[in-house]
């Protein structure tokens, strides 16, 4: 009697027993890409000498910056449901025109080079939110052309010289490299954007059921047309603060395939393909996963085969992983 | 606005109807259009050796093309043909050392295989055709580069070798691959315009949920089209191996977005459900014509191709659109 009293509760308690004992499996996939950073990071302070550095955190920073920024700009576009191949060239023509411009002055280099990005992006925009052109096909194009422009204005690999431009690349502020420090920057304000800005409830509302938003009166059309000049502006300047650091711009090498290491960062990062969810913190976390795989492999000396085969299988394990959240929801 | 374009006459008006046919079309018209202009600007251009040689060099493009024109028909896409483009050329070269059969065999398992497996991720998993393909691109390059030792590695097709033969040899004066590629496009009529799998396809890239609850194969037909389109791209880097008698790695960067270029230019609808085997030749062509107006105007350097083939996409598909706009009224 007293036992069948003492078991009651307990069995009313049974649904919530699960948690304390294994993780939820919806956590895992909502924090996939964080708890995979984690991991990565763990594995590699006890494996890899001299992973724990101010030089190696440093590196591996940097180097994440242009892939971030760019990332951020494709995490705004696929928002949308929309998609940006041409990141990569749009970056290459940002840095063939700075050696081009650099006469005028440091300044106005960067401004024209930036600009063309916006330029390029308000071209895609024009064509997606007004012609209807599917986004896919609309920066196939301008990928297409852009890489042919940045290699008309660019020739051969120019090696950048101007102070201001060396400055941009290798100074740092407080210890921290201007780059790294831009591209929080960059991430600071795109968050503000997706989740305090009206833009940002408008991308996601039209991300989410375009025919509702535009029964609900919303500016499709310019949301969509910003969304894609803000990413061109970003992929530009990614190109910029690339020539920077390298002190050189080579038309031909820029960005190249830049635009699938930015939309594997944010698909990896949990925003889905099919539009209406941004994940700012996401991207963030996976650009820099992606940029911790790479590492880790050259840090063991594992060849690029072995690192192009690993990256393919982890990014469609992500990618699979996220996709059982959704069913689950549905 | 995709049903109308899909086949049922829509338009009432004659203007419509030429709407329709230079939509369908558009691609067919900037071609002869441009064979035209370069025939009386060049007088190389129209010469038989020149147009033969055109046709060649589009053989290995085109056979690509025909594989992706079935996945982007049934509303799906493959970024990875360029990656295994490359890989069954390098599978062919190194497999000719062993023998005419390994070479042909070699390179058309393997890449049907990875086609394969990217069908079942998609078909079954649910995946994104993008991803999925994407990875598939990673997946090939890194075998690629596991078989020819990191790249540093060049397999070169044995002098002897009958597997030469195949891209090389000729018939009635035209290259082989020009045959082949006549054949492979008259099948892929035929099995997309005349045979149940092809209207199958078609009813997926129109609407798949439609054609899931009408009882149609789904998820067999998607995968047959993801392998049919990998053992294509490896054949199409198998020929290119015997053409150039070695397997090289660096090829098929930026393949895909040609080919995806192509078809599309064609008048396939990257949505699905709509488009014609025959377009996708046609936008092939018309790739292959203005790199070679390209080469024959000196002055002009390569890098124009790039540009006026992106310029050329983008006014087609503008145009297709606002013609879609027009037959809609």
């Amino acid at each position: 009697m007293s036992e069948r009293l003492a078991s009651r509760p307990r069995s009313r308690r049974e649904p919530d027993r699960p948690r304390r004992v294994r993780i939820d499996p919806d956590w895992i996939r909502r924090n996939g890409v964080y708890v995979a950073l984690a991991l990565l990071l763990v594995i590699n302070i006890a494996i890899t000498d001299n992973f724990v550095s101010d030089a190696t955190l440093r590196l591996q920073l940097i180097q994440v910056t242009p892939v971030l920024i760019v990332a951020l700009g494709m995490a705004l576009v696929i928002g949308t449901q929309g998609i940006d191949l041409s990141v990569g060239a749009v970056m290459a023509l940002a840095a063939a025109l700075i050696p081009l411009y650099i006469g005028y002055g440091t300044a106005v280099a960067i401004t024209i080079a930036v600009l063309a990005g916006g330029i390029s992006g308000a071209l895609a925009g024009t064509l997606v939110a007004r012609v209807g052109v599917q986004p896919i096909i609309a920066t196939l194009g301008i990928m297409v052309a852009g890489r042919g422009v940045a290699n008309l204005f660019g020739g051969e690999i120019k090696s950048i010289r101007d102070p201001g431009v060396v400055a941009l690349g290798s100074g740092s502020l407080l210890g921290v490299p201007y780059v790294v420090v831009i591209a929080a920057v960059v991430a600071a304000t795109t968050w503000f954007l997706v989740r305090r800005s009206t833009f940002g409830r408008q991308l996601v509302a039209i991300g989410g059921n375009k025919r509702a938003a535009e029964l609900a009166g919303l500016p499709v059309r310019r949301v969509l047309l910003t969304t894609y000049v803000l990413c061109g502006l970003l992929a530009a300047l990614a190109g910029v603060l690339l020539a920077a650091r390298s002190q050189a711009s080579d038309p031909t090498k820029v960005g190249l395939l830049v635009e699938l290491s930015a939309i594997t960062a944010v698909v990896l990062g949990g925003t889905p393909l099919s539009g209406g969810q941004v994940r700012i913190a996401g991207t963030i976390a996976g650009a820099l996963l992606m940029q911790l795989i790479t590492a880790t492999l050259i840090f063991h000396d594992i060849p690029d085969s072995t690192a192009q085969i690993a990256q393919a299988v982890i990014v469609v394990a992500a990618v699979y992983v996220q996709l059982g959240r959704r069913k689950a929801r549905s | 606005m995709t049903t109308t374009v899909a086949g049922a006459p829509a338009g009432s008006g004659g203007g419509a109807r030429v709407a329709r046919l230079a939509q369908r079309q558009g691609a067919l018209v900037i071609l002869v259009a441009a064979v035209l202009a370069a025939t009386f600007a060049f007088d190389s251009f129209g010469t038989a050796g020149n147009l033969e040689n055109i046709a060649l060099q589009a053989s290995f493009l085109a056979v690509v093309a025909l594989g992706m024109t079935f996945v982007i028909m049934s509303g799906g896409i493959d970024l990875s043909v360029g990656s295994v483009f490359a890989l069954g050329g390098v599978l062919a070269a190194w497999g000719s050392r062993y023998g005419t059969l390994a070479a042909l065999l070699v390179p058309l398992v393997v890449c049907g295989a990875i086609g394969l497996v990217q069908g079942l991720v998609i078909a079954r998993g649910g995946l994104p055709p993008f991803i999925v393909t994407l990875a598939g691109l990673l997946f090939a390059r890194g075998l690629l580069l596991l078989i020819s030792d990191e790249g540093a590695r060049t397999y070169k097709v044995p002098p002897d070798s009958a597997f030469r033969e195949l891209a090389q040899g000729s018939l009635l004066g035209v290259g082989y691959p020009v045959w082949i590629v006549l054949a492979a496009f008259g099948l892929g009529g035929l099995v997309l315009h005349r045979s149940s799998y092809g209207s199958t396809v078609l009813a997926i890239g129109g609407q798949e949920d439609a054609a899931d609850l009408m009882g149609l194969p789904v998820l067999r037909t998607k995968v047959i089209a993801y392998t049919t389109c990998g053992v294509l791209a490896g054949f199409g880097g198998l020929l290119m191996a015997s053409y150039t008698s070695s397997g090289v790695t660096v090829l098929g960067v930026g393949m895909e977005l040609e080919v995806i270029s192509a078809v599309v230019l064609g008048g396939t609808l990257l949505t699905g459900g709509a488009g014609t085997v025959l377009g996708s030749l046609v936008g092939v062509l018309l790739l292959q014509v203005i790199r070679n107006v390209i080469n024959q105007v000196g002055s002009l350097n390569s890098n124009w191709q790039a540009v006026i083939s992106g310029a050329i996409l983008l006014v087609v598909v503008t145009a297709q659109r606002w013609l879609a706009k027009v037959e809609g009224r």
